[in-house]
């Protein structure tokens, strides 16, 4: 190495060190490093299982879709939320550009705190609760319904299906879960029914219970005390299987159970469970839109991925979790840098219009709030969960009040 | 509140009581012979729990059925833990048991993740689906059958110990450790014997607690608090009172749950669990120490 050849490669070195603090060196990135943090073991662990699905078809989807390169960096957080701020802490260290996760309002709560200390976009796939996206965070994004948008919009489906029914319950014992996607409902049902004058009914009582719950006897024993007509449902999956099979064991028929947005019962793993006791139980949810183009190639990419599974027990999970990474995988070709704040500057622009779930585009309200998303009446018919409501999106027709068990 | 009700969820929690108390039971024979709280309990119930899970999947028999082999392997299993590998703790410092029974259980926990995954699993039967009309009355037909195996199990082992020249022997090591090696007894092996037995018990609990709740890996520790609280309650080394600890935590939670909120139904075990510490703190039929 000759002194000319020397001087220019300390040149170079000294400008990309300079440069390296701007971020200017890392945006000739090209490879999107995506941390993924999942609740894939202890009580949510089937329905983070189901997220993950959506995660690992992304990088082939979204490579053919967009030419990105994606690296999928996993992690579970154990349904456990300490564990899940520790694991967001590693993948930032580990060097993670975008977290994406983490199917919990509380472990999103936690998560969200993290990337914004640490300054590292963070696009939540399912999460509710509001003030996760109400704190004036600048690195967080949702895409996913508040629970005050959940609750607004499987209310109104609640009502068009007691309309394609016509059919007036005129109480419902409500039971949800006492964590903080429960509660958040529970703030929504509390703010929100009171307005919708269109509805039959009235809550006679309200039933809270853990989710980790082992044995629900005594909450369903005092729900079916109220001779409420229905039982309208906030549960997780594993509470929802216990809460049925109790409701046979103490022979409750009541004309329904509707959940108003929460997971649970539209899972494949609600219905192997249970098989025919799982039928006709509803959940209003955010759901796919099964007609749009882009279904048709996640559901090929799921099949080749899961050929003994069907896309629509994790329509939802898988859903939103490849949108959440087809969202950071988007801010990145337009930004063409892994630089946090670009990234999350990018983000904030996003606009995506060919999508999967149901409802307007991908676009970002100041708050990092999508706006605009969907839901479908979903009721398991046949072991399955299908769409009866809206009427537009609709494969079957709504049943309800639903024969009793031992008729199924 | 309907009266029925309210007798339907206290007879619930009596059942619900009777298979935590056998739980229990297993606890407090091993603490009150061999002097060692055995803190990898709910851990080894959770074993048990899986080996009826895989005994109904493989074979089809029915966890009633798989009380007899299950137990008999758990009665090997826990002779030889005693024997091999918590007979040299013996005199060791309390903190020198604890952390040994807290890596085997962690150990139990970890094993079972890799082996099972994540997921619960349960048995499927009809029958578990079913209730026994009694008057108006409605008892679920698993956790009858579940507690009648209790109380058949309890008494068997109150025979035992009451009955038998070996279950005598064994009492007499509980009593007064030196006079029973001075009558020329061998301690070790009825140390052995006793976890073995306290091992079978757990067996038989976890056997009949897959027909009440879904088993997974992390079942564990819950179950050994739980088990440490019925035991306090009842009195520890008290064979009736953690039969007796066991009903009152499931007739209690069941109580909670009814008339205050399903949410309290722990606290309420907790705060039960407080009061007898500060009114009898060696439990309702405990020895004073």
């Amino acid at each position: 190495m000759n002194r000319r050849h020397f001087n220019k490669t300390v040149a170079a070195a000294g400008v990309v060190s300079a440069l390296a603090p701007f971020g200017i060196v890392r945006a000739q990135a090209t490879k999107l490093k995506v941390g993924v943090i999942l609740p894939r073991s202890g009580v949510q662990g089937l329905i983070g299982q189901s997220c993950q699905k959506g995660a690992d078809l992304a990088p082939g989807v979204i490579k053919e879709m967009l030419g990105v390169d994606i690296e999928l960096m996993n992690a579970d957080w154990e349904s456990n939320v300490d564990t899940a701020r520790t694991r967001a802490e590693r993948l930032i260290q580990e060097g993670a550009h975008v977290l994406v996760g983490p199917f919990d309002s509380g472990a999103a709560t936690a998560i969200a705190q993290v990337a914004e200390q640490r300054g590292i976009p963070f696009v939540i796939n399912i999460a509710a609760a509001p003030p996760i996206t109400e704190q004036g965070y600048k690195f967080v994004f949702r895409n996913f319904q508040t629970a005050g948008d959940i609750v607004r919009n499987g209310l109104a489906l609640m009502g068009d299906l007691f309309r394609a029914t016509n059919v007036a319950p005129r109480t419902a014992v409500y039971m949800h879960v006492n964590d903080t996607f429960g509660q958040a409902m529970s703030g929504g049902i509390r703010a929100i029914l009171p307005s919708q004058t269109q509805l039959p009914f009235k809550i006679v009582e309200t039933i809270s219970y853990d989710p980790a719950a082992k044995d629900l006897t005594v909450e369903v024993g005092k729900a079916k005390s109220t001779n409420a007509d229905f039982l309208l449902l906030v549960c997780r999956l594993n509470d929802a299987i216990i809460l049925r099979r109790e409701m046979v064991k103490q022979r409750w028929n009541p004309m329904g159970v509707i959940s108003p947005g929460s997971p649970g019962m539209y899972e494949e793993q609600f219905s192997k469970s249970l098989g025919k006791l799982g039928d006709y139980c509803i959940s209003n949810v955010p759901w796919y839109n099964p007609n749009a183009p882009l279904t048709k190639v996640v559901e090929k990419a799921f099949l080749k991925q899961n050929p003994k599974d069907k896309l629509v027990f994790h329509g939802l999970n898988a859903g939103f979790t490849f949108e959440a990474i087809l969202i950071a995988a988007d801010a990145f070709k337009r930004a063409r840098s892994t630089d946090p704040k670009t990234l999350a500057d990018a983000i904030r622009q996003t606009n995506i219009t060919s999508k999967m779930m149901l409802g307007g585009p991908i676009k970002f309200n100041a708050k990092g709030q999508v706006e605009g998303i969907g839901s479908a009446c979903l009721q398991n018919l046949n072991q399955v969960p299908t769409v009866v409501l809206p009427t537009a999106a609709a494969t079957a027709k709504p049943v309800f009040p639903m024969p009793g068990y031992h008729k199924a | 509140m309907d009266p029925v009700n309210v007798i339907n969820l206290v007879l619930a929690g009596v059942l619900t009581g009777l298979v935590y108390g056998l739980m229990a039971l297993g606890l407090s024979v091993i603490f009150g012979v061999v002097r060692v709280v055995n803190f990898a309990h709910g851990e080894m119930m959770t074993i048990a729990m899986y080996a009826a899970v895989v005994l109904f999947a493989t074979l089809g028999l029915d966890p009633f059925l798989a009380v007899l082999p299950v137990a008999a392997v758990f009665f090997v299993l826990g002779y030889a833990l005693q024997a091999g590998l918590i007979n040299p703790f013996i005199t060791r410092p309390e903190h020198s048991q604890f952390m040994l029974l807290v890596a085997v259980a962690l150990i139990m926990v970890n094993a079972l993740l890799i082996v099972f995954g994540p997921s619960a699993r349960s048995v499927q039967l009809d029958y578990l689906l079913d209730s026994i009309d009694v008057g108006p009355l409605l008892l679920d037909r698993g956790k009858v059958y579940a507690a009648l195996v209790a109380l058949a199990t309890s008494a068997l082992l109150f025979a035992f110990f009451k009955l038998t020249a070996t279950g005598k022997a064994i009492r007499a090591c509980a009593d007064n450790y030196l006079g029973a090696k001075v009558v020329g007894l061998n301690v070790k092996h009825l140390y052995a014997l006793t976890f073995g037995l306290g091992s079978a018990c757990v067996a038989v609990a976890g056997c009949m607690m897959v027909l009440l709740v879904d088993v997974t890996p992390v079942l564990g520790p819950a179950y050994t608090l739980l088990a440490f609280v019925i035991v306090i309650v009842g009195g520890l080394g008290s064979m009736t009172g953690a039969l007796l600890g066991g009903v009152l935590i499931g007739v209690s939670e069941a109580l909670a749950g009814l008339f205050i909120t399903p949410s309290a139904k722990s606290m309420f075990s907790f705060g039960l669990l407080i009061l007898v510490l500060l009114l009898r703190p060696q439990g309702l039929l405990g020895k004073k120490p």
